[in-house]
């Protein structure tokens, strides 16, 4: 065994923390991107008309079905022919910006698992009670229902966002760099696996075993307020 | 669209003289391998883990946490690397000359996959135990068990009962968690995938191809494990109910 070299990482302090930006940015798109669109998914899956329920339920199964790694090569190859298909354009979109995209509808299937439980665990009577206010199925999702599935879902939506944060990773497959990436790339150059890719499991441990204790207590604060 | 479609590939004899269905099908060969070996490994060191961390013995309890807080908070991908390339240079030379020499990298694969969903079956069994009214252990001690008894005899085949849905998504979790090993050069599905794609750019054929190869992994597996828990379901409790 070579001994630890901390100036390997040191030097390539800047590169790897550009990498970890990127990954956070990944995160924080997919998570609200995810969200709303899982949202509006669930809320489709629960209404009374059938394509859209059949339209959610396949959305849902599809990307649950199917290897995150294989989603993101396959949305990396396949928009820029669609988008060629539908503007009649070469739009070079880049690995990078693709992810984006990816994470978002794909977190957006998972999100909205969650938030149709959220919107089952709220009593039947108060959908009825919302409409005789003379609320709109509209006011009454939007000012009694949802802000209470949130909130009782916020710890599981939280948890999958720490999920999603480590599986930013899995860019690898199409070379762009988040801080997986760009450790490895560093390998690639200088040659010392052992620094490299420990630095990055002991980031990505601190960063996501604290993020889930604070989950953890954020849950024992609902709990008792409930 | 400009696309050219061309189902006919598949039949083509790619560089190796195997035609390249037949890349596919040896990529799901992998895959199943490594799975269910993969899988073998996460419900046996799963369920140890599991099981310790309902015992009374706090350094039982300790060790159970502490393993699945270090796999769950790294990703996978990140895992396999740390198995392939740094435990080699950490353990004694020899090991370590043996490990990237003679091991096979399917070896280290399933080890590494296996102990990263044993982190996730160690949850699940834990929670099944602690599902169980504390009556159950009790009424075995009672009954003149050890402790030990208590877990073959009366707690684990119930809890496994309970946590059988739980079980039945985490194995259709490792069929497509296996997708990752690509990276460590494991010529399973994903790869071949790669591979087609890069030698024939026909994208979307064997896109579908390979999509439609993984729902039907997600299919076999979800039905057999709901078999199973047909025929292993507890009389009297709610979730006796359906095999979905």
């Amino acid at each position: 065994m070579s001994d630890f070299d901390f100036s390997v990482i040191t030097a390539n302090w800047h590169f790897l923390a550009e990498g970890l930006r990127y990954t956070l940015q990944v995160t924080v798109t997919a998570m609200i991107g995810g969200i709303i669109i899982g949202t509006l998914l669930a809320l489709m899956r629960l209404s009374s008309i059938k394509p859209l329920q059949w339209f959610a339920a396949g959305y849902v199964n599809f990307f649950r079905s199917v290897p995150l790694v294989q989603v993101i090569l396959a949305v990396f190859l396949i928009l820029p022919l669609l988008l060629q298909f539908l503007t009649g354009k070469m739009i070079p979109i880049g690995a990078e910006n693709s992810a984006y995209f990816t994470f978002t509808i794909f977190e957006a299937a998972y999100y909205s698992e969650i938030m149709r439980s959220g919107i089952q665990s709220v009593p039947r009577g108060q959908i009825g009670a919302g409409y005789a206010l003379g609320f709109t199925y509209g006011q009454t999702m939007r000012l009694v229902v949802l802000p209470q599935a949130f909130r009782n879902m916020l710890p599981v939506l939280l948890t999958q966002t720490i999920v999603l944060f480590q599986d930013v990773s899995l860019v690898y497959a199409i070379g762009a760099t988040d801080f997986f990436g760009a450790a490895d790339k560093i390998t690639q150059r200088d040659l010392r696996p052992v620094e490299m890719y420990t630095t990055v499991a002991v980031v990505y441990f601190v960063i996501c075993f604290a993020l889930s204790r604070l989950v953890k207590r954020l849950q024992a604060r609902i709990a008792i307020i409930r | 669209m400009n696309y050219h479609w061309d189902w006919q590939f598949f039949f083509q004899e790619a560089d190796d003289g195997l035609k390249y269905y037949e890349w596919v099908i040896a990529g799901l060969g992998w895959t199943t391998a490594v799975s269910l070996a993969s899988l073998a490994v996460a419900l046996l060191l799963g369920s140890v883990l599991g099981v310790m961390r309902t015992t009374p013995t706090r350094w039982l309890v300790a060790i159970g946490d502490t393993y699945v807080d270090l796999f769950r908070n790294i990703p996978l991908i990140v895992q396999l690397f740390l198995w392939f390339f740094v435990v080699p240079e950490l353990v004694p030379d020899k090991i370590g000359i043996w490990m990237k020499q003679d091991l096979p990298y399917i070896v280290t694969a399933v080890v590494g996959l296996g102990l990263y969903t044993a982190a996730r079956i160690a949850e699940q069994v834990k929670s099944g135990i602690n599902a169980l009214p504390r009556g159950q252990r009790f009424a075995g001690l009672a009954l003149g068990f050890t402790e030990w008894q208590t877990y073959r005899y009366v707690r684990l085949p119930m809890a496994y009962r309970i946590v059988l849905p739980a079980l039945t998504s985490e194995s259709m979790n490792i069929f497509k968690n296996s997708a990752v090993t690509y990276a460590v050069g494991i010529l399973e599905l994903y790869f071949q995938y790669k591979q087609i794609i890069e030698k024939t750019s026909q994208v979307l054929e064997i896109t579908i191809v390979v999509t439609m190869a993984y729902f039907m992994l997600a299919f076999v597996m979800n039905r057999m494990l709901a078999f199973v828990e047909k025929r292993t379901r507890v009389p009297g409790l709610i979730s006796g109910t359906g095999g979905k």
